[in-house]
């Protein structure tokens, strides 16, 4: 092994638990490879690793938190978002992002969801998006695409599912784009604008779950949605989020669909803490929450 | 022997006798960690990966690099990977450093 000592690292293994390796993720799972492209999204953004947090839910992604070699934290199901609020909040300087699935974002914690959309708090939201609640058994869930096969659903998914763009939009989010596990220079790219950016920013990601949704519905392995990925996806940048709504193994516009600006909580906060407190008021929220 | 089949050390070799050969990159790998997914195989750009017959502690066959003159050392593979198995560096002019490269994919 002393030879490999002259060869530059794998930029992942920085941010890897390593005496947590191999993980429990499936083969062929997506999961891991959104991590490779978190990890060299965090390096080309330059940020300093003692100043990000990673935050997650419950899940196959929620797991990321617990491989991830920076302060993170594994909250119970649904509440990634409230956390990471509040750690925003208590403590501007962090860059706190939230890494989580589309049961956990979306399902479980929807409300939580639009609500940091619609108030623009200051957090990067990463959601994969594996169409089904893989940890817990293939359960259908908000995102299943109809007609799709679920261990709940053994006739087809009869509901529509969520369009999660269109859905973060019309909340309020500031940055929202989506891209699939096989899009791996796209999702660096994307994560890096994210950082760069404050206000609610959110990316989905389309990830395979072999075990689960693919082998119910018959789609074969990992690689097969990968290349499913690879040739049904369209890119569209600035695509009215309506239009891209996702089918049953149909096309997939992917692409960056919003980037605009608008005020973040904390800055509307202190705005509104300086007009009534005028001269008491130190500029710094944390300091008279902490009294 | 036609150059597509050469062996890893053999690329060693011909990276300090002639610069026109000389491999781009290479791959660095943790056979111990690959469940044998083959993404890191269907999307290499150049195509020099391939599975290997061998088998690793879990069961699967780990990825071998078949044409190491044609790596690139994009890190594609490093990127796809969802079990940080492997990656790509890119070779500057050392020709140390590839034999080092190759002598550690075998170690590892």
């Amino acid at each position: 092994m002393s030879t490999q000592q002259s060869l530059p690292p794998n930029p992942v293994e920085t941010l890897l638990r390593t005496d947590r390796m191999p993980h429990i993720w499936c083969p062929g799972c997506g999961i891991g490879t959104t991590m490779n492209c978190f990890a060299r999204a965090l390096q080309q953004a330059r940020l300093d690793l003692d100043k990000v947090v990673i935050v997650s839910g419950i899940g196959c992604t929620g797991r990321v938190a617990g491989y991830a070699h920076l302060d993170s934290f594994h909250t119970t199901h649904g509440r990634a978002i409230p956390f990471a609020t509040g750690l925003k909040l208590a403590n501007p300087e962090l860059t706190v992002v939230v890494y989580s699935g589309d049961g956990d974002l979306i399902a479980i914690g929807g409300n939580h969801f639009i609500h940091a959309a619609r108030r623009n708090v200051d957090l990067k939201v990463i959601c994969v998006n594996n169409f089904i609640y893989g940890m817990t058994g293939g359960q259908v869930g908000p995102t299943t695409p109809a007609t799709a096969l679920t261990s709940t659903t053994p006739y087809g998914c009869p509901e529509q599912p969520f369009n999660l763009p269109h859905l973060a939009e019309s909340a309020g989010a500031v940055y929202v784009a989506r891209w699939t596990a096989y899009h791996v220079r796209q999702i660096t790219h994307s994560m890096v604008e994210m950082f760069r950016k404050s206000g609610f920013c959110f990316l989905e990601i389309l990830s395979p779950c072999p075990t689960l949704y693919q082998r119910r519905n018959r789609l074969g392995d990992g690689l097969e949605a990968m290349k499913y990925y690879k040739e049904a996806s369209v890119t569209r940048h600035g695509a009215p989020t309506k239009e891209v709504a996702l089918s049953f193994q149909g096309p997939i516009v992917v692409g960056k669909f919003v980037d605009v600006e608008r005020p973040t909580y904390l800055e509307l906060l202190n705005q509104q803490l300086a007009r009534a407190l005028e001269a008491q008021y130190t500029g710094c929220i944390e300091e008279h929450v902490r009294g | 022997m036609p150059a597509e089949t050469k062996p890893p050390d053999g690329a060693a070799e011909m990276a300090a006798t002639s610069r026109s050969r000389r491999p781009r990159g290479t791959i660095v790998l943790k056979p111990e960690r690959c469940k044998g997914c083959g993404f890191c195989i269907a999307f290499c750009p150049p195509r020099v990966l391939a599975f290997s017959a061998g088998f690793n502690a879990l069961g699967y066959h780990p990825p071998e690099l078949i044409r190491p003159e044609g790596c690139t050392g994009c890190d594609l593979c490093g990127l796809y990977c969802p079990d940080f198995a492997i990656y790509g560096i890119m070779l500057k002019d050392s020709a140390a450093q590839l034999a080092d490269a190759v002598r550690g994919e075998e170690t590892a």
